[in-house]
C-alpha cells in the first residue's frame, strides 16, 4: 500500500473500507429514522387501522423475521471462517446468508401479495387511514431492496473471496451491511407489525 | 546545523495515459476538484442570469424582452415574464445556488484538491468513489436545469420546496419540473452523502507521519467538520424527497391534509401534515447553511494567518467553534417554523439554542480579528477578499440574532430582511471566501497568478454591490414588503414608503455587482492562458504542504517522497528564527544562514 507509512498516523484502528462502511451506514441509518419518524408522526396524527390478526399476519412475519435473523448468524460464521483463512466454508456460510435473505424477500412478496388482493394500496385499503399503505409499502419496500442489494453484494463477496479476488476484510466489511439491514428490520418489526396487532377476540 | 528535513518513501502512482482517463473520468482528487470548481462556477453565472431576470421583472414588470420568449415560449409569452416565471426563476435561483454553488464549490471543489495534499496523502482514500460522486453530481445539476424545458416550466414552490404547492399536480406545479427538481436533489444527496464518506475516511486515515489532528491547518477541519454534517444531514432529506416524489406520483397524502381546496375543487387526500415536510427539510436545510460556510470559514483562517504573518488567534478555540457549530447546527431546525404554529415552548427552545449558536461564531470572529491584530497584513487581494468575508460575515450574523426570537419573526418571517440576512450570511460570505481562496490557491492549481489590480476592482465593485443589493433589502423588510411576490400593486404602506425606489436602486445595484463577476470571470480566464508565472512555488509564503509542491501538483502530488510534518500550520513570524514563516515539513532552525 502507498500509504503504509502513513498508517501509523490513522486515529482509528478500523482501516478504510471498514471505516467507509460504519459511516455509510450512519447516513443510512438516518434515512430509515426520518423515515420510522415520519411514520410515527402520522400515524400518531391518524386513526391508525389495526388489521394484522395473530394468526396468520404476525405468525407469518415472525417466520421472516426469524430468517432474517438466522442469515445473520450464518454471517458471523462466514466471515469467522474467513478471518481463518477456510475460504470454502467461508463462501458456503456466505450464500447460506444470501440465501436467507432470498427466502426473506420471497416470503415478503408473498405477504405484499396478500396485502394487495386485500385492497392495500399506497393511497388507499379498506380499514381507514389510507397512509397505512403508503407508509406500509415504502419502508418495508425500502428494507426489501436493502435486503436484495444485500444479496447480491453478498454473492459477488461469496465468489470473489473463493477465488482470492477480496480478503477476509471485505467480507467482514459486506457482513456489517448485512447486520445493519437485519437491524433497521428490528425496528420496522415492531412499529409496522407488532403495533398494528389486531385486538384480540 | 540545523536538521534536515525528513520524507517518507511511497510507491509512486501510475499517471492515467488516455485523455479520457486524464481529464474526463479522472480519479485524480485534483482533476475532480477542478471538475467540481467549473461545475459551481458554470452554475454560478446560470443563478446569477436568473436573479437579473427577477431583479428585471421586479423594476419593470411589462417591458417585453424577444430571447425570453425564445428561451422560455411559456414562462414569458411576447417576451413578458409572467408572475408564475418570477416563481419558477426564484425557486431555480436557489436551488442552483444553494446546492450546486455553495455546496460544490467550498468543498467539492477546494476540498477535494487540497485537502489530500494539505494533510500529506497521494489522492483521497477512495478514488473511484470520488469520480461516482463528481459525475451523480453533473447528473444532478443536468436534472435541475431540464426543468426548465419540460412541460409546465420549472417548479415554482421555492428552493424549499414547501408542500402542498409542491405535493399536489393540481396546484400551480402541474407539470415535471417539479418531479424533476425532486430527482435532482435525490442523486444531489447520494452524491453528497459519498463524497462526505470519502472525505471523513481520508482525514482519519491517510494523514502523513507528523500531521497529528491539532497540526491539521483549519481548512482541513472546515472540510472534515463539514462532511460530518453532510453525513449527517443529506439522508434526511433523501428522505423527504422520496416522500414527496411519492405524493406527486403514487396518490399517497404524507404532506397532504384533509379537505384542501385547490382551484375551487376538494382533494380528495387526507392524513398528511404539510409541517412534517418542514422538519424534515429544515432537519436538513439548517445544517446546509454550515455545510455552505465552514469551509469557508476554514479557507479565511487559513489566508487571515498568512497575510497577517501571524499565527491563527485561538487555534483550538477555532475548531472547538466549528464542532459547536456544527452540533447546535443539528438542533436549531424549529426557527425556520417560528410562525407554523408551534408550540410557544418548543419555539423558545429552538430559539435559546439558536442564540447559542451566536457564541461559538463570535469566537470565530474575535479570533479573526484577533489574528489581524497587530500583524504585518499583506493586503493582496486573497486578503482583501477575507476582510471582505469577515465584514459580510458579521453584518449577516447580526440580524440572525433578530430573526432567532420568535416575537421578532413573528414580523419579519418571509419579508426581504430574511432574503437580506441569508443571502449576506450564507450566499455572498461563503462567495467571498471561495474569491480568497481561488486566487489564493490560482498559482498552486494553474501555475499562473491572477491579475492582481483586477481583482482588487473586482473586490470593491462587489463589496459596493452587495451592500447596495443586500443593505436597503433590510428596509424593505423592516417595511413589511413579503418576499416571493413578482409584484407589489397597490399596497399603500409600501408604497407611501419608497418601496419603489428602494427597489430601482437593488437593481442598479445587482447591475453593478454582475458586471463585476463578469470582469471576475475576464481575469479568471485570461490568468489561466496569459497570467504572471508566480516567482516560487510559494507565492505568498505559506506554511502548510501543498506550498512545497510544483504548481500544479504531479499526478500523485508527493511523487512518492511525502515529507514529515515537524510542526503546526501557523508558524509565521516564529521569534528566534531567520525567516518570517516555517513550513510544516521544515524543523526549527530552517532558513538560518548557513
Amino acid at each position: 500500500m502507498a500509504h503504509a507509512a502513513a498508517q501509523e498516523n490513522a486515529l482509528l484502528d478500523l482501516g478504510r473500507k471498514k471505516l467507509g462502511m460504519w459511516l455509510f451506514l450512519v447516513s443510512d441509518a438516518l434515512t430509515f429514522a426520518a423515515l420510522l419518524v415520519t411514520y410515527s408522526y402520522l400515524r400518531l396524527a391518524n386513526d391508525w387501522p389495526h388489521p394484522f390478526d395473530f394468526s396468520p399476519a404476525i405468525v407469518f412475519s415472525s417466520a421472516m423475521t426469524f430468517v432474517l435473523l438466522s442469515s445473520s448468524l450464518t454471517m458471523v460464521f462466514g466471515v469467522a471462517a474467513a478471518h481463518a483463512g477456510d475460504r470454502s466454508r467461508a463462501m458456503k456460510h456466505i450464500l447460506l446468508t444470501a440465501l436467507g435473505g432470498v427466502v426473506f424477500v420471497v416470503l415478503h412478496l408473498m405477504e405484499w401479495r396478500h396485502l394487495i388482493d386485500e385492497g392495500v394500496t399506497p393511497f388507499a385499503n379498506p380499514w381507514g387511514a389510507p397512509l397505512f399503505g403508503g407508509t406500509f409499502y415504502l419502508i418495508t419496500g425500502l428494507h426489501m431492496t436493502h435486503v436484495i442489494i444485500g444479496v447480491v453484494y453478498l454473492s459477488v463477496i461469496a465468489f470473489g473471496f473463493r477465488r482470492g479476488k477480496f480478503d477476509s476484510e471485505d467480507v467482514e466489511v459486506a457482513g456489517l451491511y448485512w447486520h445493519f439491514v437485519d437491524l433497521v428490520w428490528m425496528f420496522v418489526f415492531p412499529l409496522i407489525y407488532l403495533l398494528s396487532v389486531a385486538p384480540s377476540g | 546545523m540545523p536538521e534536515a528535513i525528513t520524507y517518507t518513501e511511497v510507491e509512486r502512482h501510475a499517471e492515467p495515459k488516455s485523455f479520457v482517463g486524464r481529464w474526463i473520468f479522472s480519479t485524480d482528487h485534483k482533476v475532480i476538484g477542478i471538475q467540481y470548481l467549473l461545475l459551481a462556477i458554470v452554475a454560478a453565472f446560470v443563478g446569477m442570469a436568473l436573479s437579473m431576470l427577477m431583479r428585471i421583472r421586479l423594476v419593470w414588470p411589462d417591458r417585453p424582452y424577444a430571447f425570453l420568449e425564445t428561451l422560455f415560449p411559456t414562462g414569458a409569452p411576447d417576451g413578458v415574464m409572467t408572475p408564475e416565471f418570477y416563481l419558477a426563476l426564484l425557486t431555480m435561483h436557489g436551488t442552483i445556488m444553494v446546492f450546486m454553488v455553495l455546496t460544490t464549490a467550498p468543498q467539492g471543489g477546494f476540498g477535494n484538491y487540497f485537502l489530500p495534499i494539505q494533510i500529506g496523502a497521494a489522492d483521497m482514500a477512495f478514488p473511484r468513489l470520488n469520480m461516482l460522486a463528481f459525475w451523480l453530481t453533473f447528473l444532478s445539476f443536468m436534472t435541475l436545469m431540464a426543468a426548465f424545458f419540460v412541460t409546465g416550466g420549472a417548479p415554482g414552490s421555492g428552493w424549499t420546496a414547501y408542500p402542498p404547492l409542491s405535493a399536489l399536480r393540481e396546484a400551480t406545479s402541474a407539470g415535471n419540473g417539479q418531479d424533476l427538481w425532486i430527482a435532482s436533489i435525490a442523486i444531489f444527496c447520494l452524491a453528497s452523502v459519498l463524497s462526505a464518506i470519502n472525505f471523513i475516511v481520508t482525514t482519519l486515515e491517510m494523514r502523513t507521519q507528523g500531521m497529528t489532528l491539532m497540526r491539521m491547518p483549519l481548512t482541513v477541519w472546515g472540510w472534515f467538520t463539514t462532511a460530518v454534517i453532510g453525513l449527517l444531514a443529506f439522508g434526511v432529506l433523501l428522505a423527504g424527497g422520496i416522500l414527496l416524489l411519492m405524493d406527486r406520483n403514487l396518490d399517497t397524502s404524507f404532506f397532504i391534509p384533509a379537505g384542501l381546496v385547490v382551484s375551487d375543487r376538494l382533494i380528495d387526500r387526507a392524513g398528511g401534515s404539510p409541517i412534517l415536510w418542514q422538519h424534515l427539510f429544515w432537519f436538513f436545510g439548517h445544517p446546509e447553511v454550515y455545510i455552505a460556510i465552514l469551509p469557508g470559514m476554514g479557507i479565511i483562517s487559513h489566508v487571515l494567518a498568512t497575510f497577517s504573518r501571524k499565527p491563527v488567534f485561538g487555534y483550538r478555540a477555532m475548531i472547538y467553534a466549528m464542532g459547536a457549530i456544527a452540533g447546535l447546527g443539528f438542533v436549531v431546525w424549529g426557527h425556520h417554523m417560528f410562525v407554523s404554529g408551534m408550540s410557544p415552548y418548543s419555539a423558545m427552545t429552538f430559539s435559546i439554542l439558536t442564540m447559542a449558536i451566536g457564541v461559538p461564531s463570535a469566537i470565530k470572529t474575535f479570533n479573526w480579528i484577533g489574528t489581524m491584530w497587530g500583524g504585518r497584513l499583506r493586503l493582496d487581494s486573497p486578503m482583501l477578499y477575507a476582510i471582505g468575508f469577515v465584514s459580510i460575515f458579521v453584518a449577516g450574523g447580526i440580524t440572525g440574532l433578530f430573526l432567532g426570537q420568535p416575537a421578532l419573526d413573528m414580523y419579519f418571517h418571509d419579508t426581504y430582511f430574511v432574503v437580506a440576512h441569508f443571502h449576506l450570511i450564507m450566499g455572498v460570505a461563503a462567495v467571498m471566501a471561495m474569491f480568497a481562496g481561488l486566487v489564493y490557491w490560482f498559482p498552486k492549481m494553474f501555475g499562473r497568478m491572477m491579475n492582481e489590480p483586477l481583482n482588487k476592482l473586482h473586490f470593491w465593485l462587489t463589496m459596493f454591490g452587495v451592500y447596495g443589493v443586500f443593505g436597503p433589502m433590510h428596509f424593505l423588510g423592516t417595511l413589511g414588503h413579503p418576499r416571493r411576490y413578482a409584484e407589489i400593486s397597490g399596497v399603500d404602506y409600501l408604497a407611501e414608503r419608497g418601496s419603489a425606489e428602494l427597489h430601482y436602486f437593488i437593481t442598479i445595484a445587482s447591475m453593478i455587482l454582475v458586471t463585476a463577476q463578469l470582469l471576475f470571470l475576464v481575469n479568471f480566464l485570461w490568468s489561466l492562458f496569459a497570467g504572471k508565472k508566480p516567482q516560487s512555488d510559494n507565492p505568498w509564503e505559506s506554511t502548510s504542504l501543498e506550498w512545497t509542491l510544483p504548481s500544479p501538483p504531479p499526478h500523485d502530488n508527493f511523487a512518492g517522497r511525502i515529507p514529515v510534518v515537524r510542526r503546526g500550520p501557523y508558524d509565521y513570524s516564529v521569534p528566534g528564527s531567520a525567516k518570517d514563516f516555517l513550513m510544516q515539513h521544515e524543523p526549527d532552525g530552517a532558513g538560518a544562514a548557513e
